[in-house]
């Protein structure tokens, strides 16, 4: 089976994130008031060929792990769905 | 006989006649390393230049650090030979695990490109052995990514350990503790984001990055 991934690739707690911190400081002068909390991150989709759900996310998370992140400063979060859209 | 050393040369590397025409000045012979290959040829030291490699996709040295060359520098390494990376060869160098860390974004979100005043930390490592601690060296800079960021932990050891190798006396890019340069445990392997290979005359503004071209040249 193929199943679509997404892999969300985020800074870690703590590291600084000098474009979310940019966007969020010019906000306000675009009159967008209210938000906080602005991280800048990546996306990564691609499909994989697996037998099933457990494997596909197993195979994700290890490219993840070695490759898609740095783990001194990314975190991922992995959402795998089969090609075609039904579970 | 001159020194050999071997300098990588990636898809997007920019750098690598700039370190062969440094290593040229201070006696030695440079020799380039396609990254496709796997083999270091029997070079003395082997130079990780700067540039874009592999167009710094991803992240940079994220897919530099899977080309054969690098399984061969790491060999190399791990044998207690010289390895240095600059600029974009540092970060192919925490990419590959042979250094601590990670260049992130400059705190600024500026591209830089200027002289910087460097401070000596150390003198125990393959590109300071010539030079005493506490020397000041203008060396410029030229990065987009070039933030230093370690875990709390590592801080404490590269601290410890006399690791750090080479602070900024005024921080340019939000680097962790003004973090220029460090080495690993065997201290053979050294990254900075300065480039040395361009100050090695004055006609460029500065020869001070020489005496740490010529150390180099001294450990190979």
């Amino acid at each position: 089976m193929e199943f679509d991934v997404l892999v969300d690739v985020r800074l870690r707690g703590g590291i600084a994130d000098p474009a979310g911190a940019t966007i969020e400081r010019a906000l306000p002068a675009l009159g967008f008031d209210g938000v906080s909390g602005v991280s800048v991150g990546k996306t990564v989709r691609f499909t994989i060929a697996a037998a099933d759900v457990g494997e596909a996310t197993t195979l994700a998370e290890d490219l993840c792990a070695s490759f898609l992140t740095n783990p001194v400063i990314e975190d991922a979060s992995v959402s795998v769905s089969p090609v075609g859209g039904s579970a | 006989m001159a020194k050999t050393v071997g300098v990588v040369v990636f898809p997007g590397t920019n750098c690598e006649m700039d370190a062969v025409f440094a290593v040229e000045r201070m006696g030695g012979e440079g020799r380039l390393l396609w990254h496709a290959d796997d083999d270091i040829g029997g070079v003395d030291a082997v130079i990780v230049p700067g540039g874009f490699a592999h167009g710094d996709y991803l992240r940079p040295g994220a897919i530099a650090r899977f080309s054969p060359m690098m399984g061969a520098v790491a060999g190399f390494a791990a044998d207690g030979g010289p390895v240095l990376g600059i600029c974009n060869g540092f970060q192919v160098l925490t990419e590959a695990g042979l250094l601590p860390g990670a260049l992130q974004k400059n705190s600024g979100l500026k591209f830089l490109c200027q002289p910087t005043v460097l401070r000596v930390e150390t003198s125990a490592s393959i590109l300071t052995g010539r030079v005493p601690v506490g020397t000041e060296l203008s060396v410029p800079i030229n990065h987009f990514e070039g933030n230093y960021t370690c875990d709390d932990e590592t801080l404490a050891r590269l601290r410890d350990e006399d690791r750090i190798v080479l602070r900024y006396v005024d921080n340019p890019n939000g680097s962790v503790d003004d973090i220029a340069g460090v080495c690993n445990e065997g201290r053979n392997v050294v990254g900075l984001m300065p480039h040395p290979e361009r100050a090695c005359d004055e006609l460029l503004g500065s020869a001070d990055g020489a005496v740490l071209i010529g150390s180099l040249l001294d450990a190979a």
